[in-house]
C-alpha cells in the first residue's frame, strides 16, 4: 500500500471503530473492549508505518475533489510533513494507551461502551486534523473534537459539577472557534482556496491583503482550543470528566490542536509581526499566571490541568519566536509526560479516595500502596520540571533557546520584543513549575498520619500503561534532539549552554523553596485535620474519581481549594494564594461580561415573547371566540326552533328572488 | 277542474303541515304533520302533471311517476320515524319533543330520572 492509502487509514480505523462500538455497544456487549482498543493500537501501528515512510523527507500532499462546491474548493486533501507523522505518532500513542488503562478505570461503569466509541472518535478527529491538507476538513475534525470533548468530560452528568463544566467546555471553545471560522474564509478568500499548500504559496508571495486581522482571528480559536489566556478557564473545569479523558485531552488531542495548527500556517502569522507579539503576550501571561494558580490548587487534578495551560503557554511563546520546531518538540515530550502524570493521578486517586492534596498530605504510606504510580509520576514530575536528563529538560531547553536567539535578534520573522517577552517569561515560569511539582510531589507522597487504607493491587492494564509512558517520559527528549531537526524545519535543537545553566538553575531554586517550605509546614498538618474521603474506596476507580470530586465541595468548601495551613504553597504564594486558587477571579470577570448580560438579554427576550407577541395573538383569538358564544347561545336543542328558523330563511330567500326577478 | 282547486288545497294542506311541524309537541304528531306537507306536494305534482299532458307538453306523465316514489319514501320515513318515537318513549317515558333537549349547548350529559311519570302524563296530554 502506499504511504497514502496508509494515511487515510489512519482517522479511518477508529473512527470506524467508534461507529461499530456505538451500534454493538448494548447488542453485544463482549465486542466493546476488543472495538476499542484494536483500532486504535492499528491506528498506531499504521501511524509509525507512515513516519518511517515519510521518514522527514518530502511532504506527501495528495488531494481529490468529490464535488465542485460553487466559489473557494473545497479538497479531501493529505498533506504529511515531518511534523504530521509525528505528532499522529505521539496522538496515536497516547490515544492507545489511554483506551487500554480505561479497560481498567471503567470496568464497572455502565456507559463504559458509549464513552469508549466517543474516546475512539476523538482520537480520529484529531488524527484527522494532523493529517489533513485542506483548512475545512481540517475544520470538521476541529469541532468534532469539540464535540467529543463535551460528551465525554461530562460523562458523569449526575454531578453538577461535570454538567456545568462540559457546557463550559464547549460555550468556551465556541467563543474562539467563531472568529477562527471567519479567519479561514478570509484567509481562503486572498488565497482562492482551502489548501494549505496553496494558502502558504500566497502567503510567500506576499498575497495576503489583511494578515494582522486574519492572525488575529485565528489566534481566538488557537486560544480557546489549546486554552491560551483568556479563554482557558474551561480547562481546569475539565477536570470533572474521568482522568483517562483528561489525560487524552492534555496530552495528545483537543489543546494540542491549537498549538499544530499555528505550527502548520506559521508564515500566515509571521506575515505581521504584531500578531507574534500578541502570541508572544498571550503565551508569556499564560505560562506564568497557570503556574502560580497551579500553586495554589488543592485538587491534584486541577494542578496538572494549570499545569498543562503552563507547558502550552511554552508551545505558543516557541511558535511567537517563529521556531515551531520547538514548538512541536515540546509538544510530543509534554504528551508523553503529562499523558503519564494524569494516568498516575487517575491511581493515586483510586487508592487514596479523594482527589484533595490536603488529605493526601494527611496520609502516610500512598506510596507503598501504589509503588507504579510512586515511582512513574516521579519521573513525569522531574520532566515537567525539566530536570535533566529527562525529556522535558531538551524540549523546554529547545524553547528558551529559542527565545534567547530571537531576543538577541538572530531570529529572521519573529520580533525581538517577543523574544524577551517568552525568554522572561519561561524562566520565571521555570522557576513556578519546579516549585508546583514539588509541592504535588510532597503532599501526595510524603505525607504523615493515619496510614493510607489497603484497597487492593491496581488493575495490571492500568499499572502496566504507566511503565510503558514512563519509557518516552525519561529518554525521548535526550535521544530525540539531535534527529528530530531533520524531521521538521533544520533548525538545531540542542539546549543552549546560557538558557540551560539559568532554567535548571531556577527550577533546582524553585524544588529547594518549595522543599524548604515544605519542612516548616509541615508540622502545621497535624493541628489541623481534614479529610474527606469517597464513600465507596473499593469501588472501580472512576466511581472514586467521581465521588472524590463531588465530595470536594462539600468538604471544603469550593473544588479548587482547601483552607489548609499546612500547604507550602499558601505560605510561598503569600496574600497572592487566595486569587491564584480562584484562577485570578477570571471566571468572575466572564460572569460580569458574558454570562450575565446573555442572562439578561434572554429574559428580555423572554418579557418580549410572553408579555408582547402573545398579546397580540391573545388578542386575535378573542374576537372569533366572541363571536362563537354568541352563535353558541342559538343551539337550544329544540327542534321545532332551527325548523323555525329554516323556514324564516326560506320565506326571506324566497322574496328576495321574487324581487329580483320581478325587478322590483 | 280548474287548476286553481287543487293548488288551493294543496297550499292549505301544506301550511296546516307546517303549523303542525312548528307548534306540536307530541312527536307523534309532528311526524303526522310532516305526512300532510308530503301530500300536499303529492297533490301539487298530480295536479300540475295533469295540466302540463293537457297542454300536450309533457307525454310521460313524469309527475305522477315522481308522485308514486314520494308515497313510497313516505312510507319508508314514516316507519323509520314512528320506531324512532317508539324507542325514545321507551327509553325516556316520553316523546315530548320540547324535552328532548340533548343537543342544546352546554346540556350536561344524562336524562333526569325522576319525574319520569309526570312526563308519560304530559306526553298523552
Amino acid at each position: 500500500m502506499t504511504t497514502t492509502t496508509l494515511a487515510v487509514l489512519v482517522p479511518l480505523l477508529p473512527f470506524l471503530g467508534a461507529v461499530a462500538g456505538l451500534l454493538l455497544g448494548r447488542a453485544a456487549p463482549g465486542f466493546v473492549r476488543p472495538l476499542a482498543v484494536l483500532p486504535t493500537l492499528a491506528a498506531l501501528a499504521l501511524a509509525c508505518t507512515v513516519a518511517a515512510d515519510q521518514g522527514g523527507g518530502r511532504a506527501v500532499d495528495a488531494h481529490t475533489e468529490l464535488t465542485p462546491t460553487g466559489s473557494v474548493p473545497i479538497e479531501l486533501a493529505l498533506y504529511i510533513d515531518g511534523f504530521a507523522v509525528l505528532v499522529a505518532v505521539l496522538v496515536a500513542f497516547v490515544a492507545a494507551c489511554v483506551q487500554i488503562y480505561s479497560t481498567g478505570y471503567l470496568r464497572d461503569d455502565p456507559r463504559y461502551p458509549s464513552y469508549a466509541a466517543l474516546v475512539s472518535l476523538f482520537t480520529s478527529a484529531m488524527l484527522l486534523v494532523v493529517y489533513s491538507g485542506d483548512l475545512i476538513v481540517l475544520l470538521v475534525g476541529w469541532e468534532v473534537m469539540g464535540i467529543c470533548s463535551y460528551f465525554l468530560v461530562g460523562h458523569y452528568w449526575e454531578t453538577p459539577e461535570a454538567r456545568a463544566a462540559s457546557i463550559k467546555a464547549f460555550l468556551v471553545t465556541k467563543l474562539g472557534d467563531v472568529p477562527f471560522l471567519i479567519g479561514l474564509f478570509a484567509l481562503a478568500t486572498d488565497a482562492g482556496s482551502f489548501r494549505i499548500t496553496t494558502v502558504l504559496g500566497t502567503v510567500a508571495h506576499g498575497g495576503l491583503h489583511h494578515p494582522t486581522l486574519v492572525g488575529l482571528l485565528l489566534l481566538c480559536g488557537v486560544a480557546g482550543k489549546s486554552a491560551q489566556f483568556p479563554l482557558h478557564t474551561w480547562l481546569p473545569d475539565a477536570m470533572a470528566g474521568p482522568t483517562p479523558v483528561s489525560a487524552l485531552i492534555h496530552a495528545a488531542t483537543m489543546v494540542a490542536a491549537g498549538v499544530y495548527f499555528v505550527a502548520r500556517l506559521l508564515p500566515v502569522f509571521e506575515a505581521a509581526a504584531a500578531v507574534m507579539v500578541v502570541l508572544a503576550v498571550m503565551g508569556a501571561v499564560t505560562m506564568v499566571g497557570s503556574a502560580l494558580a497551579a500553586l495554589a490548587q488543592d485538587d491534584i487534578k486541577r494542578v496538572l490541568a494549570y499545569s498543562t495551560i503552563g507547558q502550552l503557554g511554552y508551545m505558543t511563546g516557541a511558535l511567537a519566536v517563529g521556531d515551531r520546531g520547538a514548538a512541536v518538540f515540546h509538544l510530543l515530550s509534554h504528551g508523553a509526560f503529562k499523558a503519564l502524570l494524569f494516568l498516575a493521578a487517575g491511581v493515586i486517586i483510586h487508592a487514596a479516595g479523594t482527589n484533595s492534596l490536603a488529605v493526601m498530605s494527611r496520609t502516610s504510606g500512598l506510596r507503598d500502596r501504589v509503588p507504579d504510580a510512586y515511582w512513574t509520576m516521579t519521573v513525569a514530575l522531574l520532566a515537567l520540571a525539566a530536570i535533566p536528563p529527562f525529556s522535558g529538560f531538551f524540549s523546554k531547553e529547545s524553547v528558551l533557546g529559542a527565545a534567547e536567539h530571537a531576543a538577541t535578534g538572530h531570529a529572521e520573522h519573529a520580533p525581538g520584543s517577543a523574544g524577551w517577552i517568552v525568554l522572561v517569561a519561561g524562566l520565571a515560569t521555570a522557576l513556578l513549575t519546579a516549585a508546583y511539582a514539588t509541592r504535588l510531589w510532597l503532599l501526595a507522597f510524603r505525607g504523615r498520619g493515619a496510614a493510607a487504607a489497603d484497597h487492593g493491587r491496581q488493575p495490571l492494564s492500568m499499572t502496566v500503561i504507566l511503565w510503558v509512558l514512563a519509557v518516552p517520559s525519561l529518554a525521548f527528549g535526550g535521544f530525540a534532539y539531535r534527529s528530530l531537526p531533520g524531521w521538521f524545519d533544520g533548525r538545531a535543537l540542542t539546549p543552549t549552554l546560557t538558557t540551560s545553566v539559568l532554567g535548571t538553575g531556577l527550577a533546582l531554586v524553585g524544588g529547594l523553596a518549595t522543599y524548604g517550605t515544605w519542612q516548616r509546614t509541615r508540622t502545621l498538618a497535624a493541628r489541623a485535620p481534614l479529610g474527606a474521603v469517597a464513600a465507596h474506596p473499593e469501588g472501580d476507580a472512576g466511581l472514586v474519581e467521581a465521588e472524590a470530586i463531588a465530595a470536594h465541595e462539600p468538604a471544603f468548601g469550593d473544588v479548587a481549594h482547601a483552607p489548609d495551613p499546612a500547604d507550602p504553597g499558601r505560605l510561598l504564594l503569600g496574600p497572592l494564594h487566595r486569587h491564584a486558587a480562584d484562577g485570578f477571579h477570571l471566571d468572575a470577570v466572564y460572569d460580569a461580561l458574558f454570562v450575565r448580560p446573555v442572562l439578561a438579554a434572554a429574559s428580555l427576550v423572554q418579557f418580549l415573547d410572553r408579555e408582547v407577541v402573545e398579546t397580540y395573538v391573545r388578542g386575535a383569538g378573542a374576537l372569533p371566540r366572541l363571536l362563537g358564544a354568541a352563535v353558541r347561545r342559538a343551539q337550544t336543542g329544540n327542534v321545532q326552533t332551527y325548523v323555525s328558523a329554516l323556514l324564516a330563511g326560506t320565506v326571506v330567500l324566497a322574496v328576495a328572488v321574487l324581487l329580483v326577478a320581478t325587478g322590483a | 277542474m280548474h287548476l286553481a282547486y287543487p293548488a288551493v288545497l294543496s297550499a292549505l294542506l301544506f301550511c296546516t303541515g307546517l303549523y303542525g311541524v312548528l307548534a306540536r309537541r307530541n312527536a307523534i304528531l309532528v311526524l303526522m304533520s310532516v305526512e300532510l306537507m308530503l301530500n300536499a306536494v303529492n297533490l301539487n305534482l298530480v295536479a300540475f302533471d295533469v295540466w302540463l299532458s293537457k297542454a300536450a307538453r309533457d307525454t310521460l306523465h313524469s309527475g305522477q311517476a315522481l308522485t308514486l316514489f314520494t308515497i313510497a319514501v313516505a312510507a319508508a320515513e314514516i316507519g323509520i320515524g314512528l320506531a324512532i318515537v317508539l324507542a325514545v318513549h321507551r327509553n325516556r317515558g316520553t316523546s315530548d319533543i320540547d324535552r328532548l333537549r340533548d343537543t342544546a349547548e352546554g346540556h350536561e350529559d344524562g336524562t333526569p330520572t325522576d319525574g319520569a311519570a309526570d312526563e308519560k302524563a304530559e306526553a298523552t296530554a
